[in-house]
């Protein structure tokens, strides 16, 4: 019961990383591509979005491993030995996007300097997510294997598949939408930039569909379990709700419905997570490590739970008033 | 050389980095905040200034710590996963606590840095303060899990499995006390030396130079309070190190043959191969007064434990002696100048005060970096200390050499790119002859 609370609690903590973390990457994905007469504009105002909560938003990912390593020791030292290179790579993505962000913001404000810090930027919000997704879809792959707490299947299983490349393909591009509908959001003043936005979002809105469609073909031979998974009495309804969810963020994004393309989207993006984990469930690193068999002892469970109770009465009420400071109504 | 030696390298590299940040990271909030304090109070615009200009400094700092913490906490599972598998459900406890601290960290170091005209002066200071006390309170709680790894506790070891886990008592394991204290009055005195030679080196250019007067007041008072403390709470870790890890205490003072009235040696070159160390200055019955304060106590030498058990005596002894004369020299200049501040006059008027100053500012640095050499090379060869072997726990990944590379030429370049910031940052200080730029509101 205990490890479910604490898994539960990944998973939570693994949907605020992506509706906020994954935002921000995809922030770093339209300064990449940002093109046209107000790219620069576009640019700053991106910056401007994330700047003041990107480090925050951060922390999700660093609360998903230490409840990872506190509740669940075993999987942890599995998922990093048998994923150890694309881990590798998305650390370095992580770092290189950070430091990047900042030294652009700090850097001499000279053309040159600051394109080349944009596409520091760029290149790594782009790596990032994608090694995360790459991750993620290698766990449900049923290649790493794990006897007697020892990786046995190398370390190049799982995470070059077709299916787990296709889940890294899928993480960029809903990251990207999910940054473009919320920046129709930051730029209400400014009619055009909204528009660009508004564009962005529709079109990767629209590539989600195809490549889910990718990611849930490959999963047939890639990740067989979770394909049966998703063969329970739930799963037509949870992808119904899905799907209607998309098509919302859609039409709402195409009539310029911005505040509910945005709560759409932060539903699709949840739903597709909450899918995930249900038709994995009940293994971590499938088939080897589950919630059951590798979970720490009680006492430990115990006092995470508790340790994340208190927690998050001191963490609420900060991102609150955080994100009512820079993303309230009279700060527009 | 293996993937061993490689996996150890990265993780060193990796901590050497990231301590500097983490440091600066607890330091200078503390330092942004009395200033912003220093202006609520006075009103002084210089102040205002002053605050804007280190918080600037923290926001680079800061970021590049965030990351590199990141790759740490990712390193433990990536070099070290047989140690994960078994320390996770242990000192988990610990980490996930640090998590919560570094998340309101990171909330309100945003808010500090974003929200100078969003916030009311006074909320605005308190954000500030936030940032300052749960740094503090992320370094106290990791530093606990690495004094478990130095005193393993709150488990039972039978037959190779771990039972009867205790995450408190494992995170109050009898290290944490004196590791904590040692560590965070570190950071202060790192951050407040290496700040101090900064304004330092603008004040010996511009002796009259307001905005850098008022900062070295402010930097001098955090270095010149934490110093003494820092020595004295060295005095006690030595202490606690020689009962819970006499090995690594011999070590740091190359003591091989245990003995009654020890003396303290100096320097010199250690040889485990005679087991004695040439060319130290003796102190006489020194090593037996520090440790049991009685000239004649019976301290432990290395000869007491199987050589397979000891860690590499060079290094941990001559780090330790770093690390000790780096703390001397500021004790010394922290004197200097309380002197002066006691006589009423002006630091700023020294001008070999100053350019001692200056010479100083990597000190701070030098100690923690020869001080977390000391802990962690000293606690050899063990990961978890007489439980777990360092190489036993070490990740069969191959070709480490790769990732040990990039890191590392990463972090260098990291580095470059910060002190250049850093250094813009302060070239735009006020010149000269311009009062500092007067600052009604906070927008």
């Amino acid at each position: 019961m205990l490890e479910l609370i604490v898994a539960i609690c990944i998973l939570l903590s693994l949907i605020l990383y992506a509706v906020m973390g994954g935002a921000d990457f995809g922030g770093g994905m339209w300064d990449l591509l940002a093109v046209g007469p107000r790219a620069a504009r576009q640019r700053k105002a991106i910056a401007e979005a994330i700047g003041p909560i990107w480090e925050a938003n951060h922390v999700w990912l660093i609360l998903v491993v230490v409840l990872l390593f506190t509740g669940f020791p075993i999987g942890f030292a599995g998922m990093m030995t048998a994923l150890n290179i694309p881990l590798t790579v998305m650390l370095i993505g992580i770092v290189m996007r950070g430091s990047a962000f900042i030294f652009r913001k700090y850097d001499s404000k000279s053309d040159t300097v600051q394109r080349h810090w944009s596409t520091v930027f760029g290149v790594a919000s782009i790596l990032t997510p994608f090694s995360q997704g790459v991750t993620l879809g290698a766990l449900s792959t049923g290649q790493i294997r794990i006897v007697n707490g020892q990786v046995v299947s190398g370390f190049f299983a799982g995470w070059i598949t077709l299916f787990a490349l296709a889940c890294g393909v899928f993480a960029l591009v809903l990251f990207a939408f999910l940054a473009a509908t919320y920046l129709t959001l930051e730029t209400k003043s400014q009619p055009d930039l909204q528009n660009d936005f508004r564009l962005r979002a529709l079109w990767s809105g629209l590539m989600l569909a195809p490549i889910a469609g990718a990611v849930f073909l490959t999963s047939k031979h890639g990740a067989p379990e979770m394909y049966h998974g998703l063969t329970h009495w739930w799963a037509p309804l949870l992808l119904a709700w899905t799907s209607v969810m998309s098509a919302v963020a859609l039409v709402a994004l195409w009539r310029r419905w911005f505040s509910l393309a945005r709560i759409a989207a932060i539903s699709q993006v949840t739903l597709i997570l909450v899918g995930w984990c249900l038709a994995q469930y009940p293994n971590l690193l499938t088939p080897d490590v589950t919630v059951t068999n590798a979970h720490a002892p009680e006492v430990t469970l115990r006092l995470l739970v508790l340790a994340l109770g208190v927690g998050a009465i001191v963490l609420l009420p900060s991102l609150v008033f955080m994100f009512h400071i820079f993303k309230g109504k009279e700060s527009r | 050389m293996s993937d061993f030696f490689f996996a150890r390298s990265q993780m060193a590299m990796s901590l050497a980095f990231h301590i500097i940040f983490a440091a600066l990271g607890i330091g200078m909030p503390l330092l942004m905040t009395v200033a912003e304090g220093m202006y609520l109070r006075t009103r002084q615009p210089v102040y205002l200034d002053l605050s804007k200009r280190w918080s600037r400094g923290t926001a680079i700092l800061f970021a590049v710590g965030a990351v590199s913490g990141t790759v740490l906490s990712f390193e433990l599972g990536l070099l070290w996963p047989g140690f994960m598998a078994k320390a996770g459900a242990i000192i988990g406890m610990p980490f996930s606590l640090e998590g919560f601290a570094f998340f309101t960290e990171a909330i309100f170091i945003g808010v500090y840095l974003y929200g100078w005209n969003r916030l009311s002066p006074f909320l605005h200071w308190i954000s500030g303060l936030i940032v300052a006390v749960s740094g503090i309170f992320s370094g106290i709680f990791v530093v606990t899990a690495n004094a478990w790894m130095n005193a393993p506790a709150g488990f039972k070891m039978v037959d190779g499995k771990i039972t009867d886990i205790d995450p408190i008592a494992a995170m109050l394991n009898p290290a944490s006390f004196h590791e904590v204290l040692h560590m965070t009055l570190a950071a202060f005195v790192a951050t407040g030396f290496a700040a101090a030679a900064v304004h330092a080196f603008f004040l010996l250019r511009d002796r009259n130079n307001l905005f850098h007067r008022r900062a070295l007041g402010i930097t001098l008072a955090v270095a010149c309070i934490s110093i003494p403390l820092q020595i004295l709470s060295g005095d006690h870790s030595a202490r606690v190190v020689s009962r819970l890890q006499p090995a690594k205490l011999a070590a740091m003072e190359a003591h091989y043959r245990t003995q009654t009235g020890a003396p303290l040696l100096i320097g010199g070159i250690p040889n485990s191969e005679t087991r004695t160390t040439d060319y130290a200055l003796h102190i006489p019955r020194g090593l037996s007064l520090l440790v049991a304060d009685d000239p004649n106590a019976r301290v432990v030498g290395l000869e007491e434990f199987p050589q397979s058990n000891w860690p590499n005596v060079r290094i941990v002894h001559w780090s330790f002696d770093l690390m000790v004369a780096a703390g001397m020299a500021m004790l010394a200049l922290a004197g200097w100048s309380g002197w002066l501040w006691w006589k009423g006059r002006a630091v700023a008027e020294h001008p070999w005060l100053l350019r001692a100053l200056v010479a100083a500012g990597p000190l701070g640095f030098v100690a923690i970096e020869a001080g977390w050499v000391v802990t962690e090379v000293g606690r050899q060869p063990w990961i978890i200390y007489g439980v777990m072997r360092t190489e036993d726990a070490v990740t069969p990944m191959p070709w480490i050499v790769i990732p040990f590379v990039a890191f590392t030429v990463l972090y260098i370049f990291l580095a470059f790119i910060v002190f250049f910031l850093l250094r813009r940052q302060f070239l735009e200080t006020p010149r000269p002859d311009s009062e500092p730029p007067t600052t009604s509101a906070y927008a």
